[in-house]
């Protein structure tokens, strides 16, 4: 027990408890264990919806609109097509991981949640390593997804699982070194008091770290324009080919899952979680994650894919540097003023950001690639 | 100590979401390099240039516009340019300039998509082909017009075409003329200098320009790697001699090059047109023709610049009222010819990329 607990400065406590609650601890956990399930399954059914309209509207056409009042109902039609249809396992596929990669990689997606403050101190338990738990649980999902590229038994599966592992990977490393300099400014691990520590949001006073953690955990989940793994016009649907009806529907609902953890952690980490003027917290939060989720799909609809080795280059020769030095600096920032930040390094901090986007963004050689055969 | 690996051989299609038709590529990649390609194709054989010999000159033409059904317009044109050669049938001047303001609006028709699935094949979700697909929408409303068909259209006849234009019609084509370099550069603002398009696009998929000649390519493949040639200018058919347009050459010949040309292409479809308009005389739009016509005993070949390329028709007549034989010079399949060794040591994404440059239509490759 005395290994994970930190004191934090004077009167420090045991985050690592839950906040009071009425009836006390198993109360609340089977309490937020529902509101979790519950909050996940209709913000994936609003963000299917949302993104479905978003996108048709992006893309000069209406979008779904004939299920129910302007299509309201389209993410609860495709659910029960998708459920009733059968579910095929490939003949030489390996049947018991092809049943359990669906599981292996939602339930991680899930577990994040567990950590989210929704708002002050409303979190199924405040860890007080929150966000290395968040960073240790999420990479598990990439087991789930190799196993049903092996267990499919499908060249199209394998590639997209390779790919997925080696982009994960890759993307790892500048994900938790942009979260390190979030860390270190808000002097806490736990979730709940780095959205304490922003009294403004972290995306001011890291406007490099939030790129980075932007971009990375976009490599994270898979979204454009680092959607390697089921890039439809090269591998069809990568490691969810053979994959049909009640699994594939968890696969997707997997995808959806982790989008809205990437939402809710950038919320948390840059823009301030629940805090804000006049409306409820709650209300904070959900506006902020849709904004976030909104971002997201928006460069989907935007952008064309990069290639394989183009990802992993701009993981290792891009983010990499930059994460390092926005680490960097931020510890100079906080050991040179130790009394607080002041407000004038937000000016500073951006200049840097703009500084160093402008010189690595000659970094991708045209037509590299190319291997002798 | 490096790990043994050994490559394996991947099947992109028949069934595949960017085979554009039912083409297949039987690739062997190590890892994600592709080390070798074989095209297979002939999935779509519907044996077009047998069926001909047993239909009448005229029963061919609604044949000609299943070939490349992106551009049928141009299809026919060709088909009846052989057939007039060949029965020595002279075209009213009106029918000259609508065949002409109809062949260059099935270019930009056909360019559209071709950009669209290209960047389509680059990863872009969708969205670049839905707005060109919008503006596709409005060439094919204007053919819809004049002959009441959206795909097949069965327009250009021997000796014209089937109907004169609508009072409508014109209106609308001046209008659509005058809006169309405006979302020409819509496109070019959203991708012209897209950093990821020009890493995808860019040094990818080179095909040289000896290849490109040797393998007689044609069309933006053929002008991408550098080549200035336009049937148009070569060959002038119809009245095409009349007008001012330049031919766009690109320099390397990668896949950006190609892009590039088919966006030019369309200004200066847009340009032709307009000079069309202009120039568009009165008169009769068919000149008399029997309905079964038996041209003299010989032959006749005649090309024009389709959308995709080179297209040409081979016709021989032994003075019956079906042609003896039909040969069609399909530039799609020309053009794909090249597709193993541009992307011979590319990654498959790559691959898709190129193909997706080469803008094939199955419907005239496989015929």
């Amino acid at each position: 027990m005395t290994i994970v607990e930190t004191s934090l400065g004077p009167g420090g406590r045991l985050a690592a408890l839950p906040p009071d609650w009425p009836g006390g601890y198993w109360w609340h956990w089977l309490v937020f264990v529902v509101i979790i399930l519950i909050f996940v399954v209709v913000m994936v059914m609003a963000f299917i919806y949302m993104e479905r309209r978003g996108l048709g509207r992006l893309q000069a056409r209406l979008g779904p609109n004939r299920a129910g009042p302007l299509g309201i109902l389209q993410p609860v039609a495709d659910a029960i097509k998708v459920l009733l249809k059968e579910d095929i396992i490939p003949a030489k596929g390996d049947k018991l991981v092809h049943w359990l990669a669906p599981v292996v990689a939602f339930v991680p997606a899930l577990m994040i949640f567990a950590v989210i403050p929704f708002q002050d101190g409303a979190l199924l338990v405040d860890l007080n390593i929150g966000i290395l738990y968040i960073v240790a649980i999420s990479s598990v999902a990439t087991v789930g997804v190799f196993m049903a590229g092996w267990a499919s038994n499908n060249k199209f599966s394998l590639l997209g699982a390779m790919r997925d592992v080696a982009q994960v990977v890759s993307y790892e490393i500048p994900l938790v070194l942009s979260i390190a300099g979030v860390v270190l400014v808000a002097g806490s691990l736990s979730m709940n008091e780095i959205v304490e520590a922003q009294s403004v949001p972290f995306i001011l006073l890291q406007p490099l770290g939030f790129l980075i953690f932007f971009m990375a955990a976009c490599a994270e989940v898979n979204r454009t324009p680092f959607d390697l793994l089921e890039a439809e016009s090269e591998i069809v649907a990568g490691f969810h080919t053979e994959y049909s009806g009640m699994k594939f529907a968890l696969f997707y609902l997997v995808e959806y899952t982790e989008v809205l953890a990437l939402s809710a952690i950038i919320t948390t980490l840059f823009l301030s979680g629940w805090r804000g003027p006049l409306l409820p917290p709650f209300l904070w939060f959900l506006i902020k994650v849709v904004a976030v989720f909104f971002l997201i799909f928006w460069v989907r609809s935007t952008i064309p894919r990069l290639r394989i080795d183009q990802v992993m280059a701009f993981a290792w020769k891009c983010l990499l540097p930059l994460a390092l030095i926005n680490l960097f600096i931020t510890g100079l920032e906080i050991v040179a003023l130790p009394e607080g930040l002041p407000w004038f390094l937000i000016l500073v901090n951006i200049a840097i950001m703009v500084v160093l986007v402008v010189l690595w963004s000659g970094f991708f050689k045209l037509g590299g690639g190319r291997v002798e055969v | 100590m490096a790990i043994k690996t050994e490559p394996f051989v991947l099947n992109l299609g028949p069934v595949h979401p960017s085979t554009h038709g039912v083409f297949r590529m039987r690739t062997t990649l190590d890892g994600e390099v592709v080390v070798d390609m074989e095209p297979v194709f002939g999935y779509l054989h519907r044996g077009i240039e047998k069926l001909a010999e047993e239909r009448t000159y005229t029963g061919v033409i609604p044949l000609t516009d299943r070939l490349d059904y992106l551009a049928s317009m141009s299809n026919t044109l060709a088909y009846v340019l052989a057939v007039e050669k060949l029965a020595g049938i002279t075209v009213p001047e009106r029918a000259e300039y609508l065949r002409v303001i109809m062949a260059e609006l099935q270019r930009i028709a056909s360019h559209l998509i071709a950009v669209g699935a290209f960047l389509n094949d680059c990863g872009a979700f969708m969205t670049p082909i839905l707005y060109m697909i919008r503006e596709r929408e409005k060439i094919l409303d204007l053919f819809d017009m004049v002959c009441g068909q959206r795909l097949t259209y069965n327009y250009m006849r021997v000796g014209g075409v089937s109907h004169d234009i609508p009072d409508e019609f014109l209106p609308a084509l001046d209008k659509f003329v005058n809006r169309m370099p405006g979302f020409i550069d819509e496109y070019d603002q959203l991708l012209k200098k897209n950093e990821i398009l020009l890493v995808r696009a860019k040094g990818v998929g080179i095909l040289p320009k000896e290849m490109a000649i040797n393998i007689s390519a044609g069309g933006p493949v053929l002008r991408g790697s550098g080549v200035k040639w336009d049937i148009r200018k070569a060959d002038p058919y119809s009245v095409y001699d009349r007008f001012e347009f330049d031919i766009p050459t690109g320099t390397v010949g990668d896949c950006y090059d190609r892009y590039r040309v088919r966006i030019e292409e369309m200004r200066q479809s847009v340009r032709i047109i307009k000079q069309a308009m202009e120039q568009l005389p009165s008169g009769a739009v068919k000149s008399e023709v029997p309905h079964l016509i038996r041209p003299p005993v010989g032959e006749a070949y005649a090309h024009i610049e389709a959308p995709k390329g080179e297209l040409g028709f081979y016709l021989v007549s032994d003075n019956s009222i079906a042609p003896y034989r039909c040969a069609i010079r399909a530039p799609s399949l020309i053009n794909l010819t090249a597709l193993c060794d541009m992307v011979k040591g590319w990654k498959v994404a790559d691959a898709i990329a190129t193909f997706g440059s080469i803008d094939i239509c199955m419907g005239e490759v496989d015929r």
